[in-house]
């Protein structure tokens, strides 16, 4: 594979105008990924999860150069109905439309190019991978005082065209004092047996809110990761929704700092897997300050041969008294070949602080099921409301309607 | 100089040391002081052999670096491997021919091995450094058939025993530290319970550390036959030194048909000074396998010592309807580390198990619960509840959860919660308004904190786990 990252990395350079310095950068970052290979289950992140194997398994030998040079046509049939929204258009990992036709032009700002820095040089070696080899870097900063009048919808759909490709997206925002920012991703794959590798990175200042909602609804052989960096300032509020159903693998990691008091972090998750995937959540909550708050759920349905796994972590560090920190994690296994995998911790350093998490999985309740059947149900109708029922518990907590329903109908949830 | 003596041994008063006369095998880690040992012990061919294994497996493996609590590289050349009292190359027949001095050793420690005194009927194995010196209430449990002895001496006299068991929980191809154990075992007690006897009193060893520089080595091996019930309980203390020592124990359980052990343990080593000097290191290796229908184990354990506890105890639970059940306790103050919980490996239909752990921290120190509750896809309706709280005292320590949880299982339940927090202001202002003082009120919520624990403990034992309790978190609070 060495060989083969080398030659791809010299080829992708060669196409795409970087500056020496940025090079250098992109070199170092590369060398830190060659260094660590991709990560194999003797890492304590990827215990669950051996994504060395998975790639070897489903996809073989990866390519990672990719040709940026033409455009691709962008398919519409892929938009949201429904719901007016603005829009950034990934293909195949190439930037084909950013469209910010509701908002007033002087709030937002849309950097292209800027130069990548080694701030993340030790994250992890997927992120590594994501640095030296991503071809744009935007940037999207949301003015002070402004919140956008509608969601910005970030498109990733890859084609037939490719196929055991590495494809590195990268993604930062800023949001300034007292903004608002909504953003839902929607993956949608014609592809098949690639290896998609997603890095945002969220600057969230004094009072502002970042809304993200990660869909991943439809069933493509794809394998993802993507990894969210979230700084929060002081009041400042994030809230993360995962929804985790379609791809082959899907790894979603959200390492979330909160740096300023009284900032707060929500994340939700819903894992509904039906057929051989194997899909990961990972989360790592930083209390860095006093008087911070996090709350996390997590609610998994599986069945036929599939695995769910959440890691969560709760860390405190000795200044952050008065923190709140919460994680529940809950697990229906519908049958005898699916696994559920669970690692909920906490790491605690400071003593006025009311932590506690929960992680509980089971089969469906039969007494519950007893009860449906008995007023005239059926099975499959009583199992169907009862799950429903378990995930919507999760869905209700998306704090925008517009937003809440649109998910719902992409689910397919009833109140 | 006396006087500040005096003064750190109000903290740890089992921190005197017994001038004795010792018998050591050289120093070092190599196959001439295995052999010492072996031939010290006066084991078959067999044992020696047995230990040779282990120790050519030792050579290949490498000590397990992913535990919280980090410590110095420990030189394993530089550690004597076997320390024995002078005089106790033949076990003492009576106690008349035991040297005094190790008699009021353990009367000192409050475990008098002179039978009369003892009221509670407690049969009692007394492990001195390398070697157990004494068992008490012998001819009692022979009635029954009840075989406790030292481990040394079932080796020789019940063979067939120990080659069908020893190993069969603990595999030479474990970890470092247990295969560590395995190569270089010196003693520790054997207790095996026949068919349908329910043992008449609780068997207790005591261990302790009284040699400089030394490892203590310790193999425990507990068979239940069928329909069986024993009552198993540990103690352990060890001198104040400056040094670091390793203690390396390798403890089997196994419960065949309907047969229960219930094992706990009070550890108590010498945790080091308040500034974190010496103490001892705790790398105990404990497992239990429920091989038969309906059996039990249960695990009680009360930690307040060492300098670094790492410790799993752990159940397999073989067996259909077999349970499996863990309560802890663990104290850390001033400078200690622990890192400790259970394994649970559900394999049998019906199996059930139970975790409750508290962990308290206190002063600079750092405790971590790390638990492994894993249901394999054959554990039909098989059940987990676990519960770990920790409550944390200043803001210098640390509390930690690391809980692993695999189900692989649709019919199977896992509960699993915890919680983090420290004593409320509302509970210490009401104790203290009733005319209780902060030290009292602090141990009055802690001994609350911990009484699930406790309750488990049998009685003699419980009492003394509370005044421990209470003792080792002086002087944290305020």
């Amino acid at each position: 594979m060495e060989e083969r990252l080398k030659s791809d990395f010299e080829k992708t350079l060669k196409n795409l105008n970087f500056s020496k310095k940025e090079i250098e950068t992109k070199q170092n970052y590369l060398s830190r990924f060659l260094k660590a290979g991709l990560p194999n289950r003797n890492l304590e992140n990827w215990k669950f999860s051996d994504l060395s194997q998975i790639i070897k398994k489903n996809i073989g030998e990866l390519s990672f150069y990719n040709d940026y040079s033409s455009s691709n046509k962008v398919d519409s049939s892929i938009f949201v109905d429904g719901l007016e929204h603005n829009k950034i258009v990934f293909i195949n990992g190439r930037v084909e439309k950013i469209d910010f036709q509701y908002e007033e032009k002087n709030k937002i700002d849309i950097l292209e190019n800027i130069e990548l820095n080694d701030n993340f040089i030790n994250v992890n070696s997927l992120v590594n991978l994501n640095n030296a080899f991503t071809n744009k870097h935007f940037k999207i900063i949301v003015k002070n005082n402004y919140y956008l009048k509608k969601p910005l919808i970030v498109y990733h759909s890859t084609s037939k065209k490719i196929k055991s490709k590495n494809i590195n997206i990268r993604l930062d925002f800023l949001l300034e004092k007292n903004s608002c920012l909504k953003i839902i991703d929607i993956f949608s794959d014609n592809s098949e047996k690639n290896f998609v590798n997603v890095f945002y990175n969220f600057d969230l200042h004094k009072d502002s809110i970042l809304k993200n909602y990660k869909i991943d609804k439809l069933e493509n052989n794809n394998i993802k990761y993507s990894y969210n960096n979230i700084e929060q300032d002081t009041n400042s509020v994030s809230e993360t929704f995962i929804l985790s159903t379609g791809s082959h693998f899907l790894k979603n990691e959200i390492n979330c700092n909160l740096n300023g008091r009284y900032s707060s972090a929500f994340i939700n998750g819903i894992f509904s897997l039906k057929d051989k995937n194997h899909h990961e959540i990972r989360t790592n909550i930083n209390h860095l300050i006093d008087n911070t708050k996090s709350y996390q759920l997590i609610k998994s349905v599986s069945e036929n041969d599939t695995k769910a796994v959440y890691q969560g972590k709760i860390f405190v560090n000795s200044e952050a008294q008065k923190t709140d920190g919460y994680q529940l994690s809950k697990a229906i296994l519908l049958d005898e070949t699916t696994e559920f995998n669970a690692k909920p911790e906490l790491e605690i350093y400071a003593d006025d602080v009311k932590c506690s998490h929960g992680s509980a999985s089971g089969s469906l309740d039969d007494n519950s099921i007893f009860y449906l059947m008995s007023r005239g149900l059926n099975y499959k109708e009583a199992k169907e409301l009862l799950i429903n029922g378990f995930l919507l518990d999760v869905v209700e907590k998306i704090t925008d309607t517009e937003i809440k329903n649109l998910i719902k109908n992409t689910i397919g949830l009833k109140e | 100089m006396r006087e500040k003596q005096i003064d750190k041994l109000k903290d740890y008063k089992y921190g005197f040391t017994t001038d004795i006369e010792n018998i050591k095998a050289p120093k070092g880690l190599n196959e001439e002081v295995i052999k010492f040992i072996s031939k010290a012990k006066k084991e078959p061919k067999w044992m020696l052999d047995w230990r040779m294994k282990a120790f050519e497996r030792l050579k290949n493996l490498k000590e397990p670096n992913w535990q919280k609590p980090k410590y110095p590289k420990i030189d394993y050349q530089d550690i004597y491997y076997y320390s024995a009292p002078k005089g106790t190359s033949e076990k003492p027949k009576n106690l008349d021919d035991l040297d005094p001095k190790i008699l009021e050793t353990y009367k000192k420690l409050g475990i008098p091995l002179q039978e009369q005194q003892r009221l509670n009927g407690i049969a009692v194995d007394a492990v001195f450094d390398s070697v157990s010196v004494a068992t008490t209430f012998k001819d009692k449990l022979n009635e029954v058939g009840v075989i406790f002895c030292s481990i040394s001496e079932a080796i020789q006299e019940h063979p067939e025993l120990v080659k069908k068991y020893l190993g069969s929980v603990i595999p030479l191809t474990d970890h470092y530290f247990a295969t560590l154990n395995s190569a270089v075992f010196t003693d520790g007690s054997f207790v095996y319970i026949p068919k349908g006897v329910r043992c008449p009193m609780e068997l207790s060893t005591y261990f302790r550390i009284n040699a400089s520089q030394t490892g203590q080595f310790e193999r425990t091996l507990i068979i239940a036959d069928e329909g069986s019930y024993v009552s198993y309980l540990e103690g352990c203390t060890a001198p104040m030194r400056d040094e670091n020592q390793l203690h390396a124990a390798n403890v089997e359980l196994i419960a065949l048909d309907d047969a229960e052990i219930k094992y706990s343990t009070v550890q108590n080593w010498y945790p080091g000074d308040e500034n974190g000097k010496g103490g001892i290191y705790n790398f105990v290796t404990k497992r239990g396998l429920c091989k038969g229908k309906n059996s039990k184990i249960s695990w009680t354990q009360v930690e307040t010592g060492s300098a670094i506890t790492w410790k799993y105890p752990s159940c397999i639970l073989r067996g259909d309807n077999s349970i499996g059940e863990f309560y802890s306790i663990a104290i850390t103050n001033n400078y200690q580390k622990a890192d400790t919980g259970t394994k649970m490996i559900h394999l049998g239909k019906n199996t059930k198990s139970k975790i409750i752990s508290k962990g308290i921290s206190a002063g600079f120190s750092d405790m971590t619960y790390r638990g492994l509750v894993d249901i394999s896809s054959k554990a039909k309706n098989s059940r987990n509840y676990t519960q770990c709280d920790s409550l944390l005292m200043g803001n210098k320590c640390g509390a930690h959860t690391v809980p692993y949880i695999k189900n692989k299982n649709s019919d199977s339940n896992i509960a699993h919660e915890a919680t983090t927090s420290k004593i409320s202001e509302e509970q210490l202002h009401y104790c203290q308004q009733r005319g209780l003082n902060q030290e009292e009120a602090v141990g009055l919520i802690v001994n609350g904190f911990c009484k699930e624990v406790l309750q488990q403990l049998p009685m003699e034992f419980a009492v003394e786990a509370q005044k421990l309790v209470g003792i080792s978190l002086e002087g944290s609070v305020g």
